[in-house]
């Protein structure tokens, strides 16, 4: 069996959900490897082991580790890598960050963003903003990939009981260093696992106005996503963005608000189970992909929809 | 501080490509090509840069075929100083790909020693976003990817990164790469004397054989083919029946 190891995505607390849908794709590849790079984070070691179908977890406790920042947690990947012939995280802006270096330090052309394993050399992945989609085939001895997580389901969290290998930090790479973080802290769930997402565009009009879409959404314990359009013209911040260049996402239901369906935004949610557009222009290119459409005024559509769907 | 600015030529955002009937990738004949978007911002950051007179020249260069001129003309007559071209015949969506651009950058970096390499995230064709992080790796230089802020600082670079739980920062010693993302500014338009100006501004002209590059790509792009389509479904005509059709036919209500 191949040996493959998943870097794993946490803020030393708790493993992001990227990471499970990266194990089940690397379980396609060979028996899995979890790294668990942090600092106290000795829970995360913990659900990592527990994580069904993870053969072992290594696991290195170091300051050094505490933000992931990609020189250091790069060079850490290099240094193990003689035991591995696949490399694999999920394709969040952590995988984006870190593995391209890694698979540049190993000599190894990545594949990025896959959405199939068809076997050990060939993948699946969507190029020019989902408007084509290519397999791929390496010719390199190992592989580095990121993984849409869109496209595997995640690994149960619970039912694995792996060994855990603690291992030493290596000296610092002093390259750079983490300053701080500006997280956005939101009652909502996340917008990539979010069961349902409400999303705005330009026709929202202003950043203000956003506030019938979180009504709406908090009625339906949804996330609160945008169009790039929304993002460029300054409503929300760009880690609304649902797209090419944002966050892909898959909810069961998707609810495009003033949204005119262009292939980037199209790129980042067409694969969502139950899409409703709501858009003035009857001829807005949401409609050709969504199930439901609705054409009228969203200022006055969006509440009547947030008051027909009041929980009692 | 010298920058260099590496740009790529694609089709433009607005084109709706069409895959070949034969599988073998997109039709890129005969299409509207630009210059990916991302790196247009990192252009425009580069000279706000030297605006403010934290850079002194900015370099820009391009990997691909001759039209990749016109490219470096545009990055030139928005500001850039002079330009490089690296000439290659190997289509710049599937057959050169992030590994070989990154080791060609690098061999122009040492030719050039910019203290900064300025570039997009990610072009909009392979949508790999890769090549930043890959020349910071093969230069063991520090990497600031997803930029929506870069202050200079003593010594080096505070650069506020977009990630997907909102913003991070991280202070970075020069030399570095910083691959930019959409919120970090608006590219300006080139104005016609700036236009006629680039006209006369210096491309050398490079190969990667002349840099010591092998470019035979790693990935073979097997199929190139559609996506599954997605069918359109049914307009409705007010709320109430919306809210009826999510409960009962599509059941996520």
């Amino acid at each position: 069996m191949a040996q493959i190891l998943v870097v794993a995505e946490h803020d030393n607390q708790t493993l992001a959900k990227a990471t499970l849908h990266a194990v089940t794709a690397a379980q396609a590849l060979g028996d899995v490897t979890l790294l668990v790079a942090g600092s106290g984070a000795g829970s995360v070691a913990e659900a990592a082991a527990a994580v069904g179908g993870v053969a072992k977890v290594v696991h290195v406790d170091d300051a050094l580790y505490e933000n992931a920042v990609a020189e250091d947690l790069a060079a850490l990947v290099v240094a193990m890598a003689d035991g591995y012939e696949g490399f694999v995280a999920g394709s969040s802006s952590f995988g984006k960050n870190v593995m391209p270096r890694i698979a540049a330090l190993l000599d190894i052309a990545q594949i990025s963003d896959i959405v199939e394993v068809l076997d050990a050399k060939r993948f699946k992945r969507f190029i020019y903003a989902g408007n084509a989609l290519a397999t791929v085939e390496t010719r390199d001895p190992k592989v580095v990939l990121t993984v849409r997580t869109t496209a595997f389901p995640a690994a149960p969290a619970e039912g694995g009981s792996a060994s855990v290998e603690t291992i030493q930090a290596l000296a610092p790479t002093d390259l750079a260093k983490f300053v701080g973080r500006d997280v956005s802290e939101s009652e909502r769930p996340d917008l990539t696992s979010a069961r349902v997402v409400v999303s705005g565009g330009r026709g929202m009009g202003s950043g203000e106005n956003f506030a019938i879409l979180e009504a709406l959404a908090d009625q339906l314990g949804a996330a609160v996503g945008a169009s790039r359009a929304a993002v460029d013209a300054g409503f929300v911040p760009n880690e609304y963005q649902v797209g090419q260049t944002g966050k892909i996402v898959a909810p069961e239901l998707y609810i495009a608000v003033g949204i005119s369906g262009a292939i980037q935004h199209l790129a980042g949610m067409k694969d969502s189970k139950v899409i409703v557009a709501i858009n003035k222009d009857e001829e807005a290119p949401i409609f050709q992909v969504a199930d439901y459409g609705l054409v009228g005024d969203l200022f006055q559509l969006v509440p009547e929809l947030t008051e027909a769907v009041k929980r009692p | 501080m010298k920058l260099l600015v590496p740009i790529k030529r694609v089709v433009d955002y607005n084109v709706r490509v069409r895959v070949k009937a034969d599988g073998s990738g997109v039709d890129t004949s005969n299409v509207k090509m630009s210059m990916n978007p991302f790196d247009e911002i990192a252009v425009e950051e580069a000279i706000r840069l030297k605006e403010k007179g934290t850079a002194s020249e900015i370099v820009a260069v391009s990997i691909g075929e001759a039209k990749a001129q016109e490219t470096l003309r545009t990055a030139m007559a928005m500001g850039a100083d002079r330009s490089i071209h690296v000439a290659t015949s190997a289509a710049t969506d599937t057959e050169l790909q992030p590994l070989e651009v990154a080791k060609l950058l690098k061999a122009v970096v040492e030719r050039e020693n910019p203290d900064l390499v300025l570039m997009g995230k990610q072009a909009i064709d392979d949508d790999s976003n890769q090549t930043a992080q890959m020349l910071a790796a093969l230069l063991g230089w520090p990497q600031g990817t997803f930029a929506s802020k870069i202050e200079p600082s003593e010594g080096g670079l505070n650069v506020t990164r977009e990630v997907d739980a909102g913003l991070e920062t991280v202070a970075l010693k020069l030399p570095a790469i910083v691959s930019v993302d959409l919120r970090l500014n608006e590219p300006r338009y080139a104005s016609l004397p700036n236009i006629m100006k680039a006209k006369k501004k210096p491309i050398d002209q490079l190969t990667p054989e002349e840099l010591g590059v092998d470019t035979a790509p790693r990935l073979t792009y097997v199929k190139v083919e559609e996506p599954p389509k997605r069918e359109a479904g049914i307009r409705v005509d007010d709320v109430p029946t919306l809210v009826e059709k999510l409960k009962s036919e599509a059941g996520v209500m």
